[in-house]
């Protein structure tokens, strides 16, 4: 069988003026003419120039960045650029950040592709600009390249990329390349309008849960109702006789129901009856896992910090404070559910995904279906929405959707859909901590000693990424944010006690940021409050060596006007946290709603992310990340009762609305610098911010998540 | 089965099993610019123009539609269409995208309405439109933006 990947090397060895187009079909793309100098752009005679991303589209603007770097150092004009999905293959398209599998995550597409994609443009340019020289017998210095045009001045001659890229493909690459100086920019830093706008505001953006093959047959799983049941028996009499039902199928994550819509699998579903095998369901509740890591809370841990003597600067401290914070279960909720198409035929298997991970799909398809990985081809399609929920170590919705390909045999098609219900209750959530802090002033106020301590799961255990991520018993996403802790403070302890429970935990946008930048960053606030000093100034004076986070807090703390007077009713707070590599700072100003939670009016957000590619993606960035950070904060939280999840869908799992959205302006902090995240960022300082706003407002320390649990227990605080 | 006019054209689809107006424009008509997001009028993915005005095809029965003009995203027309879609496109609004075909749908509603909308009027004929991307900040400047363009 002539398969894709066999096509992919014939065309390679074939020479450069044939390249292959990405599909996101199996068929063999259709080879065109033009320039391909390696795997991430295409010049095609027509003047279109293609480029291929590694890393998906989600929202977070990564086709846009990836254009954007690869394009200035191509000199193409913006309105010739088209992009691309990558296939699935590691070997060319693998995240060099990331241990080199195909992986979007942990904010690094920009980071990862910056030189890579300026190499690639540069090589691409070299190559047009060496035909150019050659079609006219001119020196290659001679000639200039400027918005997708090769033109040499003293003879007036000009061609188009398009007119150039055939004749190009016939040079070798050059070795070596030079990039331009940064000040030459003409894209990176300005504003190139996002390459997926139109498709995503006429209906046409494709999506998995949008895709289609002929014959193709929708699934749904019935899934336990505690987390750790399997099936024990089902009665599927009922669910067969749903008109559009064609398979009921036992599968590892419970009984697929197989049919010609949705509709029918949904009614099919409902129809079934299954009965649970709970002897080892995790049947605790969240309450009393809160209890449990309250306990363990205070007892000694697994060290992941130490600076001097924490416990001796604590024990002779003139004055020692102590909170206690308690961070629940959150799930992800993109916009669009988790979602996956398969198909396994003769010639290999293809899949078809939002999926922040091909190469684990891959490996995961390949394993369960029984083929070897390289006859898997992942089709990575746009993510309706992630924020990590699309990246699981285990590749969990494309192994399901494998399960049920393999349980039905036949090479129909089959789209597996979580409904929104089941990807509330369906697990894999940011992890329920409890940290407990201690701070210790000495007579003059100043902090003396800073013990942390973090009781929770750890994503990473039982992954393959455990022996990267965890070291000497600590994962280090449970404590990031934490033992990296920038303050000048002599004394510090950073200890972790890993809990076993059986509930799927997941990185969630931001990771241990979402919890350990509001502990730090309202415990140091009550520090300030404490001995006097104004919460801007402590930061500054304990951040003397910290150049990046001096210069995001004075950003925002001047853009915000700190300081000066606010209407009664109003108040400010202020947060900075570093993760991925970027730091960002926010002043929030909030006011108290009817209810009294607080209403965060306006948010002034400085970032330092290195070089912003796409100044505006950055911005929208840190727009989303605290819409998302602040819907978190003030009322999402998923609470099991003897096991049982009690949210169900966006009824009781409460997304921000318009009308809560603050007032945000986003200040780029200038930088030369490598670029560094902002999918993540944007949000772990949402949420210290506000708190810390809502006590100069009220006088009420929050260290329970959501500040919903407030309403719900009067005025009441640990 | 049933005849629907759907984007100004008449389609006969099947209607049975009280299946709602969302699951036909996707999966018999193909139309799948109009999205799922929730399935239970929570979130507003699924928003269409039923007689003109925004509806969630989640919740409304293909069955009950004979006789009614339904609009998708893929059939939305005239200026307040273009000036908001436009505008969107200028701002850079989506993120991820899967909540604009809803969030646009409705901004239209809402700009045939009201030529000249409040901010309170925005939240109110918006709120049941959520954004997990939370491009709420850009959604409210283009509809002021688009009703500037349309020169109401
Ligand atoms: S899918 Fe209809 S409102 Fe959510
Ligand atoms: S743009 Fe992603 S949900 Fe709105």
């Amino acid at each position: 069988m002539f398969t894709r990947r066999r096509f992919l090397e014939t065309t390679a060895l074939a020479g450069a003026a044939l390249v292959v187009g990405v599909r996101f079909d199996s068929r063999p793309a259709a080879a065109v003419e033009g320039l391909a100098p390696d795997a991430f752009v295409r010049i095609a005679p027509d003047n279109t120039v293609t480029i291929i991303s590694k890393h998906i589209e989600l929202g977070q603007g990564s086709y846009s960045g990836v254009a954007t770097i690869l394009a200035e150092e191509l000199d193409a004009d913006w309105s010739q650029i088209r992009v691309e999905s990558a296939p699935s293959d590691a070997a060319r398209y693998g995240n060099r950040l990331l241990g080199g599998a195909q992986v979007t995550g942990g904010s690094t597409a920009m980071a990862d592709s910056w030189s890579q994609m300026r190499r690639a443009g540069a090589t691409a340019r070299a190559m047009l600009v060496e035909a150019a020289a050659r079609e006219w017998s001119i020196p290659a210095s001679e000639i200039t390249v400027d918005r997708g045009v090769v033109s040499h001045a003293p003879s007036g001659r000009r061609a188009t990329f398009g007119e150039l890229a055939s004749k190009a493909a016939a040079i070798a690459p050059p070795a070596q390349v030079t990039l331009k100086d940064p000040k030459d920019f003409k894209l990176v830093g300005k504003q190139p309008p996002r390459v997926d706008s139109r498709a995503k505001t006429d209906g046409s953006a494709q999506y998995t849960m949008d895709f289609a093959v002929p014959g193709m047959l929708t699934a749904l799983i019935a899934r336990p109702p505690r987390f750790g049941a399997t099936v024990k028996s089902f009665d599927a009499t009922a669910a067969r006789r749903v008109k559009g039902v064609t398979h009921v199928v036992p599968v590892p994550a419970g009984v697929a129901v197989v049919a010609e819509s949705f509709w029918a699998a949904r009614k099919g579903r409902e129809a079934l009856r299954v009965a649970w095998d709970e002897s080892r369901a995790e049947k605790r509740g969240t309450d009393e896992l809160y209890a449990a890591y309250r306990v363990l809370a205070g007892r000694p841990a697994t060290r992941a910090r130490r600076e001097g003597d924490a416990d001796g600067a604590l024990r002779g401290a003139a004055r020692v404070l102590e909170a206690v914070y308690e961070f629940p279960y959150l799930a992800h909720a993109p916009m669009e559910p988790l979602d996956a198409v398969i198909r396994v035929g003769a010639d290999g298997c293809d899949l078809w995904a939002g999926s922040q991970a091909p190469t684990i799909d891959q490996q995961v398809v390949a394993q369960i279906v029984g083929v070897p990985a390289n006859t898997v081809r992942v089709h990575t399609l746009l993510g309706g929405g992630s924020f990590g929920r699309r990246a699981t170590p285990n590749g969990d919705v494309a192994g399901e959707a494998a399960s049920i390909a393999k349980a039905i045999g036949g090479d129909r098609a089959v789209k597996l859909v979580w409904t929104r219900e089941d990807d509330i209750q369906g697990g894999r959530y940011r992890p329920l901590y409890v940290h407990r802090l201690r701070g210790g002033l000495d007579a003059a106020g100043n902090i003396v000693g800073w013990e942390h301590r973090i009781v929770g799961q750890s994503i990473a255990s039982g992954t393959p990424f455990e022996s990267a991520m965890v070291k000497d018993g600590v994962d280090r996403t449970s404590v990031e944010g934490a033992a990296n802790l920038p303050y000048a403070i002599a004394n510090i302890a950073v200890d972790l006690h890993t809990t076993r429970i059986g509930v799927p935990v997941l990185w969630w946008r931001s990771v241990g940021s979402t919890h350990t930048a509001y502990s730090t960053e309202t415990f140091l606030d009550e520090l300030a409050h404490a001995v006097g000093r104004d919460p801007v100034d402590l930061r500054r004076a304990l951040l003397a060596k910290h150049p990046r986070h001096l210069a995001a807090l004075n950003l925002a703390a001047d853009r915000a006007g700190w300081g000066q007077t606010l209407p009664s009713g109003r108040a400010r707070g202020v947060a900075v946290h570093e993760s991925f590599n970027s730091v960002v700072a926010q002043v929030v100003e909030v006011s108290r709603r009817p209810d009294g939670l607080p209403k965060v009016e306006r948010v002034v957000c400085a970032v330092d992310c290195g070089t912003a590619i796409n100044p505006d993606v950055v911005r929208a960035q840190m727009e989303g990340g605290i819409g998302y950070g602040l819907a978190a904060a003030l009322w999402n939280e998923v609470t099991l009762v003897r096991g049982r999840v009690q949210q169900r869908n966006f009824d009781t799992y409460r997304p921000l609305r318009i009308g809560e959205m603050p007032a945000v302006e986003v200040h780029i902090v200038p930088s030369g610098a490598a670029p560094t995240g902002v999918g993540e960022p944007g949000v772990p300082p949402i949420a210290p911010a506000v708190a810390n706003a809502f006590f100069q407002l009220t006088g009420q320390r929050v260290r329970r998540l959501p500040f919903a649990r407030l309403a719900a227990a009067g005025t009441r605080t640990s | 089965m049933a005849n629907l006019r759907i984007n100004g054209a008449a389609r006969t689809v099947a209607a049975d099993d009280d299946i709602p107006l969302l699951w036909v424009l996707r999966e018999q008509l193909q139309m799948t610019g109009t999205k799922y997001g929730c399935g239970i009028a929570q979130c507003g993915a699924c928003t269409v123009h039923i007689d003109g005005r925004a509806a969630r095809a989640c919740v409304t029965p293909a069955a009950v539609l004979q006789g009614r003009e339904v609009v998708t995203i893929e059939g939305v027309s005239g200026d307040v269409a273009r000036a908001v879609q436009e505008t969107w496109r200028r701002l850079d609004v989506a993120q991820c995208g899967y909540c604009q075909s809803g969030q646009i749908m409705s901004a239209i509603a809402l700009l045939s309405e009201i030529r000249r909308p409040s901010d309170a009027d925005i939240d109110a004929a918006m709120t049941g439109n959520v954004c997990r991307c939370a491009t709420y900040v850009r959604i409210r400047a283009a509809i002021h933006e688009a009703a500037t363009t349309l020169g109401a």
